[in-house]
């Protein structure tokens, strides 16, 4: 009989209580337990980005945590970024407007990595938004329109907070 | 579920991380950052049998000064931390501008600073780094601990001198020696790989100018982190002329190295890239050393 550990956490401003494997990841804990399939889950090994959450306001790869690991931690993750059904966050939209993506698969990873980037650095040059999004790979769009569309998140961010 | 099954402890204070360690010996793996041994256990290539995890301790993050003039970083000091610290650009300008080599941002939010040097890996840039400054490990288990130097700490492929109930507490880094320079250069396929090829020198000049010492440490290129011994002694005492600089890399890619072809790069390659990358990083760390301004 394996341990089970329970844990309490925030999700996108919500508690949660479960009980969990010790080698479940966080990534199939969001998804599968939580039902929050909006992470997307690719090499599974740390190098493709796809699973970035928010680990207390800070951007890790999903699937090199454990959910144990979560307890008592708080998590953002894509489905907790809008402000409310209708409306996208600035990100989201930008992406939107600059066409920054195509099949979508990696978009959860990049934008939840790109929030709190633009939040410390309001106006980064291309060669720094290239240097935030390194960790997130991207197999449709070349990235040239995922660094327009950071711009325009730059720009609509700094407006909303003036 | 991808790794295979374990019992997971979180101790809340060191002396019950170190009572876990001895308690379970050989089966327990200490979790730190997690970032490379939680992808070698998706992998299914470890399969430790408990994991005592480290992060929950909350006296082993720091970074503070060292009454030698160097540094003392806590072993679960993240790498942002030490990327962003005033104190390690100040005290160790290598360290600070080697930090955004290691992987992605997403990866140094989580990476541990003693974690990366207890899992030993032959490309990455922390051990080399601590081979090339001269720093040393303060190794503890539950009956005590001690301080082991940096040439006798890795002991080839993923292997160090940490005995199974032994974790890594604390790094000492000492201070770059007087007018000394320094420099890190890599190549790797794309931005935050392992390098294929990483080099670090640091250099100093005594009052004539001459080279007092050069050291060099390769990575990606052996079985872990290893000094360029032969290029180190042809700097000794030189002037570090080109042709000295052209020398010592000569020396360094024929006769300090044996690399492995893989995937990644044939064995020539990598030679070449020793070859030119020893050039870069001397010529860049004498440049430092004669007070000269040069890009990181």
């Amino acid at each position: 009989m394996s341990q089970r550990i329970p844990i309490t956490l925030r999700v996108n401003g919500v508690t949660y209580q479960r009980e969990v494997e010790p080698r479940l990841l966080l990534s199939d804990f969001i998804r599968h337990d939580l039902g929050l399939t909006g992470t997307h889950v690719g090499c599974e090994h740390g190098v493709c980005g796809a699973c970035t959450i928010l680990f207390d306001g800070q951007p890790v790869r999903s699937c090199l945590l454990f959910a144990v690991q979560a307890d008592g931690h708080n998590i953002l993750t894509i489905e907790g970024l809008a402000p409310d059904p209708d409306h996208l966050h600035p990100i989201q939209e930008a992406f939107q407007d600059a066409h920054a993506l195509q099949c979508g698969f990696c978009t959860p990873g990049f934008v939840m990595t790109l929030k709190p980037f633009l939040e410390e650095n309001p106006d980064p040059s291309d060669e720094e938004i290239r240097e935030a999004i390194s960790g997130n790979l991207c197999r449709c769009t070349g990235y040239d329109h995922i660094v327009d569309a950071v711009h325009i998140a730059a720009a609509k961010m700094k407006e909303a907070s003036s | 579920m991808k790794p295979p099954p374990f019992d997971y402890h979180a101790p809340e204070t060191l002396d019950e991380a170190l009572a876990l360690m001895a308690q379970h010996g050989y089966g327990a793996k200490a979790l730190a950052g997690g970032q490379s041994l939680v992808p070698t256990m998706n992998f299914r290539l470890a399969a430790p049998s408990v994991l005592v995890d480290l992060n929950r301790i909350p006296d082993l993050a720091y970074i503070r000064p060292a009454s030698d003039g160097g540094l003392l970083i806590g072993a679960m000091t993240r790498h942002v931390q030490i990327e962003k610290s005033p104190k390690v650009l100040d005290k160790q300008p290598l360290l600070h501008a080697t930090m955004p080599k290691i992987a992605h941002p997403q990866i140094r939010n989580r990476g541990a600073f003693g974690g990366s040097i207890a899992h030993a890996d032959p490309a990455a840039e922390l051990p080399a780094l601590l081979r090339v400054v001269g720093g040393r490990v303060k190794a503890q288990n539950a009956r005590g601990s001690r301080w082991i130097p940096a040439d006798d700490f890795f002991q080839g492929f993923f292997t160090t001198a940490l005995a199974e109930d032994e974790l890594i507490t604390e790094v000492h880094l000492p201070p770059p020696p007087a007018g000394s320079g320094w420099a890190v250069e890599e190549v790797s396929r794309r931005h935050g790989d392992f390098a294929l090829v990483g080099v670090m020198a640091v250099v100093s000049l005594d009052a004539s100018g001459r080279c007092d010492q050069a050291r060099i440490a390769l990575f990606g290129v052996g079985d872990g982190p290893m000094l360029a011994s032969t290029a180190m002694g042809v700097l000794r005492g030189e002037r570090l002329t080109d042709e000295a600089i052209a020398a010592a890399a000569e020396a360094a890619s024929q006769k300090d190295v044996d690399p492995p072809s893989d995937v990644h790069a044939t064995a020539a390659f990598r030679r070449h890239l020793v070859n030119v990358l020893v050039q870069r990083t001397l010529s860049q760390a004498l440049a430092r050393a004669a007070g000269q301004e040069v890009k990181a």
